[in-house]
């Protein structure tokens, strides 16, 4: 997923090989992680999909299935793994993920402690913005759970920049061998007022602590726990709003003409334009917001360590 | 002169200051953002005094100044914070709240409650009085102030703190923090371009080390920068421009960038790099049109879009390459922004870029889009950000309709900031002890602050 080594930037003669991931994409909400098996085939409504067919071709590439039907497959990133991952907990989204990792200050070259790993999603991110020479230490008290994570950064080529340990934080703290050490630790935990200490020791001077919490209760005790060590505690919610672009014909612009829709546009033209084509009637390119979006997610709060000399 | 440049080219521990390094200065505590190169000679003026910034220079980023007066005028002294102070003052704060009753009907705004004259404060300043005790003066001399709320005494301590004892923060200039000072003080000059929105932008064009990200950058070099500072010395980023005059990018020596970091930004009209594709373009065509994703960003308020020289607020801009002299580079720092090299040049046309951000307040993205996709490798991430919807809506119908992307999104990230009312209110001083918390029911725990305007533009993730 991530150019370690220039054979596996992408460029125009990089061409999907044997064992390579892809993300086959359907549709902007339809897509799905898939590990490149010459002998494999992928089925879904569009027919059989032979994966020794995609083998040799960019990736970016339509490809056909055996009744016709195409799909896509993609390079994967750390954006497009957000979506296909498979989820083991509730995840993080692209709107959170890139807003703190940005407010966390995270450059090449950082040492990152996460906790908990949870199903990964933060974890990749946070190995992009730390590559080549940083590193991230992600710890979960799920056994089970960080070997999964373990398999899938395996899965997409992000483990040289990740170690998963398997520990509680909120009840033992960090590894004391961290200690002064860290340039960033982010906590998504049910309490992380408990973890806050062990992470004000883990920290540099000026080292920033990120807490994920969707209950403002939580905020607010980890917020008191913050202010004996920390300063600059802020609070943001970030919301991602989508929108729908289409193409209206017809549009009704003939002052006399009942509008169709929406009647204030009808503003927008010029009597002389109208009058000019003769016509009542053009296309425009309209967005609206669309019907859905993602909700509360959770509260980020942000600290930074003080520095005591 | 010659220490300073040994210093400058040995490797520095990047949280400590150092002569020449670009720092940002928070003055009481958001107030007020100022930008500033640390040298001997450098001043900060804050109220009507002078100061020198020379006690800045080796303190550890994070670092807190008071302005103390001081026989030869007023001087920046750093302020060590302690844990214990604050447990102390936690303490203070505990007896005070114990049972909080008390409300505004006593205030009564005449301008008579403070008892102290302008002279009088004058004279204790004469007497070397600091910051500090000047401020508890006032205090015990306001008729008022036992009768305000905890919450307001907290607020008119820090009033007076502000006036007679402003403090000094030492931030490290970051994307993040450059944005954000910039945002609020000169949004025009990066495109109203908030930090949620550029932070999207780096996201969703998956720039990461040892990439090679095309840039459109009209927002004053805040993109470039950004984009440089993820790449942290591998890679490129190209700023390429339409024309023949690179845009301006000041702001990317803001950053404290370092040698290596420098020689990875570099600039290339637009014309230079979409010359006829060699060797490898037959690949080009058919091959199932390998698509490239895309992601979008809008903002929807409205902002005059007089165009700002983004050159006019820096000492100088970078000149044209035509003024550099070959003899002169030698054995001096590389610049950021050099023009791309040749051999560079090729390699972009072999391999295509990885990924693509556009930031052109000024620009069509569709008229640019058009020409520029054909430049990025197949399946590779590219992100536009406007300020406006409208650009952004016709450009995406315009790929959609000539089938050159998929994955197209158009978003609008959404940055809220909350004030998380706790047991202490947000400050230095008094602090209130957890109890009243539950008590006080008056409290207002979330309260939208900040972001007077809703706009907001943003990058969409693409595919």
């Amino acid at each position: 997923m991530l150019p370690s080594d220039s054979t596996k930037k992408l460029s125009f003669t990089r061409c999907i090989k044997d064992g390579d991931l892809v993300v086959v994409y359907e549709r902007h909400n339809v897509m799905k992680a898939v590990k490149v098996c010459e002998t494999a085939v992928l089925q879904n409504r569009f027919g059989v999909f032979k994966h020794s067919d995609w083998i040799g071709n960019p990736f970016g590439s339509k490809v056909f299935s055996n009744k016709g039907g195409f799909v896509y497959l993609l390079a994967p990133t750390p954006e497009l793994w957000t979506l296909v991952l498979s989820h083991r907990t509730q995840i993080l989204y692209i709107a959170d993920i890139s807003f703190l990792i940005m407010y966390m200050e995270i450059v090449p070259g950082c040492l990152v402690l996460e906790s908990g790993t949870g199903s990964g999603s933060l974890t990749t991110s946070l190995a992009r913005a730390v590559a080549p020479t940083g590193r991230v230490h992600t710890f979960d008290f799920h056994e089970q759970r960080a070997a999964s994570a373990r398999e899938d950064f395996e899965k997409t080529g992000v483990s040289n920049l990740i170690t998963v340990g398997v520990r509680d934080i909120q009840g033992e703290g960090f590894p004391v061998e961290f200690s002064g050490l860290v340039d960033s630790v982010f906590l998504d935990l049910p309490q992380p007022w408990l973890a806050i200490p062990s992470a004000a020791k883990m920290l540099k001077p000026d080292g920033i602590l990120c807490s994920f919490s969707p209950c403002i209760e939580q905020v607010q005790q980890s917020s008191e726990m913050l202010r004996s060590k920390f300063t600059d505690i802020r609070t943001f919610e970030v919301l991602l709003r989508s929108y729908e672009v289409r193409e209206v014909k017809n549009f009704l612009v003939d002052e006399i003409g009942s509008p169709k829709f929406p009647p204030r546009k009808r503003r927008q033209c010029s009597r002389e334009e109208s009058n000019a084509q003769g016509s009542s009637s053009s296309s425009t390119i309209m967005a609206r917001p669309c019907g859905e979006a993602r909700g509360h997610t959770g509260y980020l709060t942000f600290a930074r360590l003080k520095c005591l000399f | 002169m010659a220490e300073n440049n040994v210093q400058s080219n040995s490797v520095q521990n990047p949280r400590i200051t150092w002569e020449g390094c670009s720092v940002l200065l928070d003055i009481n505590n958001g107030d007020r953002l100022v930008f500033s190169r640390l040298s001997a000679g450098a001043t900060l003026k804050i109220g009507n005094k002078n100061c020198s910034l020379r006690p800045l220079i080796g303190c550890p980023f994070g670092s807190l100044f008071q302005i103390d007066n001081g026989e030869e005028g007023s001087y920046l002294s750093r302020v060590l914070l302690s844990t214990e102070d604050d447990n102390n003052k936690q303490e203070n704060g505990d007896c005070q709240t114990q049972d909080e009753s008390r409300d505004n009907r006593e205030i009564i705004d005449n301008n008579k409650a403070q008892s102290l004259t302008g002279d009088d404060i004058d004279e204790l300043r004469r007497q070397g009085a600091k910051g500090d005790e000047i401020v508890e003066a006032l205090i015990a001399n306001s008729a008022t102030f036992e009768k305000k709320t905890v919450f307001s005494q907290e607020k008119y301590r820090l009033k007076k703190q502000k006036k007679y004892a402003p403090t000094v923060l030492l931030r490290r200039p970051f994307a993040r923090s450059i944005c954000e000072a910039y945002f609020k003080k000169y949004p025009d000059r990066i495109g109203f371009l908030r930090v949620d929105a550029l932070s999207l932008l780096l996201s969703m064009a998956n720039v990461s080390a040892n990439s090679d990200v095309l840039v459109v950058d009209m927002v004053g070099g805040l993109l470039t920068g950004a984009v440089a500072e993820r790449l942290g010395g591998t890679g490129h980023v190209c700023n390429t421009y339409l024309g023949g005059t690179p845009y301006g990018m000041d702001i990317v020596r803001i950053f404290n960038f370092d040698d290596e970091i420098c020689k990875r930004i570099v600039r290339c009209p637009l014309s230079d790099l979409s010359l006829t594709q060699n060797g490898t373009s037959e690949q080009n065509s058919e091959q199932a049109d390998p698509c490239k994703m895309e992601l979008n960003e809008e903002i929807s308020s409205a902002v005059s879009a007089d165009e700002i020289s983004p050159s006019q607020h820096e000492d100088s801009v970078l000149l044209p390459e035509s003024t550099v002299s070959p003899g002169n580079r030698i054995g001096k720092a590389p610049k950021a922004g050099e023009q791309a090299s040749q051999e560079v040049i090729k390699t972009w046309k072999e391999n295509g870029f990885s990924s693509l951000i556009i930031a052109a307040p000024d620009l069509d993205p569709w008229i640019l889009v058009k020409d520029i996709l054909p430049l990025l490798s197949y399946s590779a991430p590219f992100a536009i950000y406007h300020q406006y919807l409208q650009p952004l809506a016709t450009c995406m119908h315009s790929l959609q309709v000539g089938k050159l992307a998929i994955g197209l999104q158009i978003s609008e990230p959404w940055l809220r900031e909350y004030q998380v009312c706790s047991h202490t209110y947000n400050g230095k001083g008094a602090s209130i002890k957890k109890s009243s918390l539950y008590a006080n029911e008056r409290i207002r725990w979330l309260h939208p602050e900040r972001n007077k305007n809703m706009q907001q533009l943003t990058a969409a993730p693409s595919f």
